[in-house]
């Protein structure tokens, strides 16, 4: 508890592993407040990150809670540039547990070009346990207007890679199973920055939504896009991207890929015309290797989600119901 | 049949009306994953069965869980089961004033939990077909073999064939049944004969991918008004069963009356612990009183193919997943939870 005093023993904590890893001039200042460069629209979200287990296959607490915030600001078009952290450390929590999130958090921050320039920790009664809030900041550059609402009749929609990997790696974890599948938690900068380039003939930009594919998975997000643009969606089942060994884990335990979250994924809904070339950017950026176009935005109607089966049927998706529990039999 | 002719086949029907009836839980998630309803032609009607175990659990057995968890026992369950309403209370409701509930994926996990906490008390909630059964029974020699003396099973195992004859009997317009596919892997086909030849209806077993199951429809929509019994999912299901898994059964089960959510006691169609093995019983005979939460509920007929989900009037308004009223809304695999999330017959 002494280290959540505010005294000596906070400063030795801050000193010893967050000013240590996050090495820049507004937060060595170690003012009361940061003061930054601004722009004319800012884009500002913030995220509490309680992850069980602490470190995962592919990834851990401190990579995830910068990749969550940053690719939030991305949904909206921002560039991300700078970003605060909140701990709340449990008594008992492991340091050396602690170093490795902090160094892992710094190291993600540095990949998403995003400086860190506040933080703060409080020590609470507990069981060791560790949180983390961030909160980010984005600039937003003028004529760019990415938006849930925005997807349009004929556009086409696209996701960057294979559903369910983050929700299986830590279900994996969490139920002691054995298995290659790992988070896919990873900052999508580069993705969103290429997508933005992209212009219509009109010059105006040919992506007009972006999500991040997280809790709830692809049929909870499309859900969402599909009831904000008032427009259907079909999506097709053979072209959405599943990983074999996430295909298998999700039938094993009677879960729907569909419904299972990722944390470094992202949907888009593009102009018909530029889609080959939004879906050749994506491919060409770290994280974007299975990239694929699985569906299209129909006329304005219900703002309904179908899914094409791979049988070829029709099937109407909604978001997520309850916690998706296991089968069984 | 090519799987286009088979979709061909089945969109094309313009014979008379026809009702056929899935029995299994998983072939209910099944044909709305696959969307079937909709590739079907009008004049063919898919209704869903009392297949799923946890949906036909009677109040008295969830409201003897709850009693034995209030005595200081450690209740363990699958997910599905935590979420049944009981005459007053789910186990998940009183979880949250303080009774220790564990959600395990296998039945075996109780070993590791009862050898760690040897002065602990476990129950297993052990719910299911005949698919599950075997797995009781090998984790009761378990228990013997390892001189496990603080697990016990509350047991509600019941048998498929009985409560076919029953959803007949009772006056359903069923014309076919796609017979379950997992419960055929361990009784074989052999137990639908009688009824089929009772009723003059074919059956059709089936595995659960699509085009298994397009292929079984295919099957019982040719032989409609026959008895017959096609076994469409060979690589799976012997005539005979699995005669191992049968043997498991009969050594430490024992056949009796079961009491099913919704529609009464069904001779014959459940199964409990032999006497000799009863010292591992928690309680499971007699669990038949059947109070239903809500009264408007209307899960029984849905069981029975009777209504579908959709007429019964607390259907998505009142009863959703979030806020089950009736056991069909609680699991994947129950009628009412698989045609809300899929907007299953509204495409």
């Amino acid at each position: 508890m002494l280290h959540g005093s505010g005294g000596r023993a906070s400063s030795e904590l801050i000193g010893s592993i967050f000013a240590k890893e996050f090495d820049n001039d507004v937060l060595n200042a170690m003012e009361d407040a940061a003061v930054v460069d601004g722009c004319k629209r800012i884009a500002m979200t913030t995220d509490s990150f309680v992850v069980t287990p602490l470190e995962f296959k592919g990834g851990d607490l401190g990579r995830l809670s910068v990749c969550g915030t940053v690719n939030d600001l991305l949904m909206r078009g921002a560039e991300p540039k700078y970003m605060t952290c909140g701990f709340i450390l449990e008594v008992g929590a492991d340091v050396e547990l602690l170093k490795r999130l902090v160094h892992s958090m710094a190291a993600c921050a540095a990949e998403a070009g995003v400086i860190l320039v506040a933080g703060d920790t409080k020590v609470i009664e507990g069981t060791g346990g560790i949180y983390v809030n961030t909160t980010g900041v984005g600039f937003v550059d003028e004529g760019i207007d990415i938006a849930a609402a925005n997807s349009k009749p004929d556009d086409l929609i696209l996701v960057s890679g294979t559903m369910g990997d983050h929700h299986a790696a830590i279900l994996s974890e969490r139920m002691s199973i054995k298995n290659d599948i790992e988070s896919d938690n990873a900052p999508l900068v580069e993705m969103v920055s290429k997508l933005k380039k992209i212009r219509t003939k009109d010059g105006e930009c040919a992506v007009h939504t972006l999500r991040d594919v997280t809790r709830g998975g692809l049929g909870t997000v499309l859900s969402e896009l599909a009831a904000s643009s008032g427009c259907d969606f079909l999506i097709e089942e053979d072209k959405i991207p599943v990983s074999s060994a996430v295909r298998d884990f999700a039938g094993l335990l009677g879960l729907d890929p569909l419904y299972m979250g990722n944390e470094g994924k992202l949907v888009a809904t593009v102009t018909r015309a530029e889609a080959p070339e939004a879906l050749a950017a994506v491919r060409s950026s770290r994280y974007g290797e299975n990239a694929a176009i699985i569906g299209e935005v129909q006329k304005p109607g219900n703002g309904g989600l179908v899914l094409r089966t791979g049988l070829g049927g029709l099937r109407r998706l909604g978001p997520l119901e309850g916690e998706g529990l296991p089968r069984i039999c | 049949m090519t799987l286009d002719q088979m979709k061909a086949y089945l969109q094309g029907y313009d014979g008379k009306e026809i009702n056929i009836m899935e029995v299994c839980g998983s072939h209910t998630a099944a044909i709305a994953k696959n969307g079937i309803p909709g590739m079907l032609s009008p004049r063919i009607h898919l209704l869903s069965g009392p297949g799923c175990p946890v949906c036909v659990t009677p109040s008295a057995y969830v409201d003897k869980l709850i009693e034995l968890a209030d005595s200081g026992k450690v209740i363990v369950t699958f997910g599905d089961m935590i979420r049944i309403p009981g005459s007053k209370e789910s186990l998940s409701e009183a979880k949250g004033r303080g009774i220790r509930v564990e959600m395990v994926y296998s039945p075996f996990d109780i070993i590791s939990m009862a050898k760690a906490a040897a002065d602990d008390e476990f129950v297993f909630a052990a719910v299911g077909f005949e698919t599950t059964t075997p797995i009781y029974a090998l984790l009761i020699e378990h228990l013997i073999k390892e001189e496990i003396k603080n697990v016990k099973l509350l047991t509600a195992l019941k048998t498929m064939p009985g409560v076919i004859d029953h959803v007949m009997a009772s006056g359903a317009d069923i014309d076919g049944f796609i017979a379950p596919g997992h419960v055929s892997v361990v009784t074989g086909t052999g137990i639908y004969k009688p009824i089929a030849e009772k009723y003059s209806i074919p059956f059709g077993v089936s595995g659960f991918e699509g085009e298994q199951l397009l292929k079984a429809l295919c099957g019982i929509v040719a032989s409609v008004g026959r008895g017959v019994v096609h076994n469409f999912y060979h690589e799976a299901v012997r005539d005979e069963g699995n005669i191992s898994a049968n043997e498991i059964i009969n050594r430490y089960f024992k056949e009796d009356d079961a009491m099913w959510r919704g529609m009464g006691i069904i001779p014959g169609s459940g199964r409990y612990l032999k006497e000799e093995y009863v010292s591992f019983d928690a309680g499971s005979f007699g669990l038949n009183d059947d109070e239903i939460k809500n009264k408007a509920c209307r899960c029984s007929e849905v069981l029975m193919g009777k209504i579908k989900p959709m007429e019964c009037p607390l259907f998505k308004k009142v009863c959703t997943p979030l806020s089950p009223q009736g056991a069909c809304m609680v699991s994947e695999e129950g009628n009412c939870h698989s045609y809300l999330v899929n907007g299953r017959d509204d495409l």
